[in-house]
């Protein structure tokens, strides 16, 4: 079977939970390889944590030259590899990257040095009967659902966060180093300061079972929203308004602007459901909203909705919910 | 200065979008606009403009689509800008994001040709596609750096610099021009147009460009030529309605914490 490689989402010393799922799409397409961009000294412990999900080798790009630089090194690395691995091996199934912002430009400069066909954020990944790669994407805020394939080169398939159960299985996880050239035309766009985000200590947006999030309706107060997000383990999120409005920065966004997400609980309080916020949530499984308009649309895509006041609703469930825990 | 601003027009995401037999968006019965993300890269065009008096800049509108997109370009000339140019070509339909990359490149070039073109800027997405790719494609295509998704831009002679927030943090980056910038909702208000603003629109300079004139051959973009293949679309079944209690002496707590244990949440 033909390599299938999987661009590792490395964050703050862990392999973020998207690799092992796109691993876990990758077997349905051919032999999963992990290629990680990063510091040599995290190879080893990257190795371990792919090889649990099925990749048989792990090909590391050292960052050290490149790392202070946009995209375009990183793509012009992943074109070497994929060249490579695609000589040695006669062929490359398809190449799987994590849908974020800047792994999907990586993306995006790949399929034209590869000149091979691009999808985005995909939600799901079968095998085609003729061996090729099918992609489902949700699209117009989720009131669509696509099926296609890449038809031109190597499938080339961002793939959003959530979009499979990641499974375990036994893979070497065999460590090739892989050197690159990366030449001065890539390194044109200098980060010149990063400054890390601050961990909240709730679960990632994009990834979390629940998330619990808040408008315009909190006034700018989200304790009760936090509180009850904490005792469900959920994550916290916001829509444009409260961002705007300065009460949370704005990697809490839920909607067309922000992150799209497909929790299993997805929790609006003092949201109003306007069609931006609604593009970034209305896969959610499920769906309840507090909102003191019961014209509010949120309403429409509820699957329970309470009309009352987000201040003397959520702290009452948040105890209801202590009590039963016991 | 020269600046290219890419605006693109969409299928209103308010009205029913859809698809067409051969699963291309339906970008003819629909009623469509400016994409609404690709006004906030108007708005930084005309803001340097403002802020950079002593460079000239000319501000350019370019979009790539069917007869009625020029209505984007004619906002982006009521808001502000200088002249407008539309690539429109049969054989273009049904472009993927390699084939609209392409086609935009090759006008670029061809605006280039005229007059070397500094900066190019663009909305963070579409709001149709919603890929945020082509940007980068450009980049890649016009070897050009790229300074993306950026909430805050300032300029200095060629230099450039933007914030942008990513999944994991805040950053800066900077780089020489001429490059592709993508700037984000967070960039600022895009202005309304005047009336006066609209009246100065109609007098602005317009061209219209087909595949030969920017020497792209009509079998490299379209839904023939795409990289990629729609097999099926499917409407995604309205949410339904469900239960919707009113809250009365905490009722409505009691009966949402019943309803999410009911689903196993709690
Ligand atoms: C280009 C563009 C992109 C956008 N992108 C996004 C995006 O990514 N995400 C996003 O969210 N929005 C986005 N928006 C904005 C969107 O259109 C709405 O303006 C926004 O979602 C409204 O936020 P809200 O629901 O919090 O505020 P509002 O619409 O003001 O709603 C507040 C709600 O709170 C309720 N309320 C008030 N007090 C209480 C209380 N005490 N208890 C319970 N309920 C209460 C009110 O009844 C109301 O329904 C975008 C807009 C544009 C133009
Ligand atoms: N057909 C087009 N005409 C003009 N600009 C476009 C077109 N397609 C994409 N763009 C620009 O590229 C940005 C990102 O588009 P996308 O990659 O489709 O999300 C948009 O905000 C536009 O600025």
């Amino acid at each position: 079977m033909s390599e299938v490689l999987v661009l590792v989402d490395f964050q703050n010393g862990v392999v973020k939970k998207p690799t092992f799922e796109l691993l876990t799409l990758a077997k349905r397409l051919g032999t999963p390889s992990a290629v990680f961009i990063g510091g040599s000294g995290d190879a080893a412990g990257v190795a371990e944590s792919v090889k649990k999900y099925g990749a048989e080798k792990v090909y590391v790009i050292d960052d050290a030259q490149i790392k202070g630089y946009l995209v375009a090194p990183k793509a012009e690395a992943l074109q070497q590899l994929a060249e490579k691995v695609s000589a040695d091996s006669g062929g490359l199934a398809a190449i799987l990257i994590p849908s974020g912002a800047e792994t999907k430009e990586i993306a995006a400069r790949l399929a034209v040095k590869l000149d091979s066909g691009l999808i985005t954020d995909a939600v799901d990944i079968a095998a085609a009967d003729d061996g090729g790669a099918v992609a489902t994407q949700s699209v117009f805020a989720g009131n669509y659902t696509l099926t296609g394939k890449v038809t031109k080169g190597t499938p080339i398939i961002t793939v959003k966060p959530n979009s499979a159960a990641p499974e375990q299985a036994d893979g070497a996880g065999t460590v090739e180093e892989f050197a690159v050239t990366v030449s001065d035309a890539a390194k044109t766009a200098q980060i010149v300061a990063t400054q890390p985000r601050q961990a909240t200590g709730r679960p990632e947006l994009t990834e979390a079972a629940i998330i619990v999030s808040g408008g315009r309706g909190t006034g700018g107060d989200f304790s009760a929203v936090e509180a009850l997000a904490d005792e469900l383990g959920a994550a916290v999120g916001a829509s444009r308004a409260a961002v705007d409005s300065g009460w949370k920065p704005h990697s809490f966004q839920v909607g067309q602007t922000g992150k799209t997400v497909s929790p299993q609980l997805y929790v609006a309080n003092g949201i109003s459901g306007a069609i931006q916020h609604r593009a970034g949530m209305q896969t959610s499984k499920t769906i309840v909203a507090v909102n003191k308009d019961e014209e509010a649309p949120i309403f429409e895509l509820v699957d329970f909705g309470v009309v009352g006041d987000l201040h003397t609703v959520l702290p009452a469930l948040t105890e209801a919910i202590k009590q039963r825990k016991g | 200065m020269n600046i290219v601003v890419l605006v693109k027009y969409v299928p209103d995401a308010t009205a029913d979008r859809r698809f067409e037999q051969d699963f291309t968006v339906d970008r003819v019965e629909i009623d469509g606009l400016l994409s609404e993300l690709d006004e906030y890269a108007v708005e930084q065009a005309l803001q340097l403009k403002e802020k950079r008096p002593d460079d000239e800049i000319e501000v350019t509108a370019l979009t790539v689509g069917p007869e009625k997109a020029l209505d984007a370009v004619r906002k982006a000339l009521q808001m502000g800008a200088d002249k407008g140019v539309h690539v429109v070509d049969d054989a273009i339909a049904g472009s993927d994001y390699l084939g609209t990359s392409l086609v935009l490149a090759k006008a670029i070039e061809k605006l280039g040709a005229e007059k070397p073109v500094d900066l190019v800027i663009t909305g963070m997405a579409s709001t149709d596609a919603s890929g945020s790719v082509v940007p980068v494609m450009l980049a890649e295509r016009l070897n050009l750096p790229q300074v993306t998704l950026a909430s805050v831009v300032e300029t200095q002679g060629d230099q450039v610099r933007i914030k942008r927030d990513t999944d994991a943090a805040t950053e800066v980056v900077g780089a020489t021009m001429p490059l592709v910038l993508s700037v984000t909702d967070q960039s600022g208000e895009a202005r309304y147009p005047s009336f006066k603003g609209i009246m100065a629109a109609k007098k602005k300079p317009l061209e219209t460009l087909s595949l030969s004139d920017i020497g792209v051959d009509a079998g490299q973009v379209g839904l023939e030529a795409a990289y990629t293949a729609v097999e099926d679309a499917t409407a995604r079944p309205p949410r339904t309605a469900g239960e919707i209690v009113k809250d009365e002496d905490g009722s409505g707590a009691q009966a949402l914490g019943d309803f999410l244990a009911s689903k196993k949440f709690i």
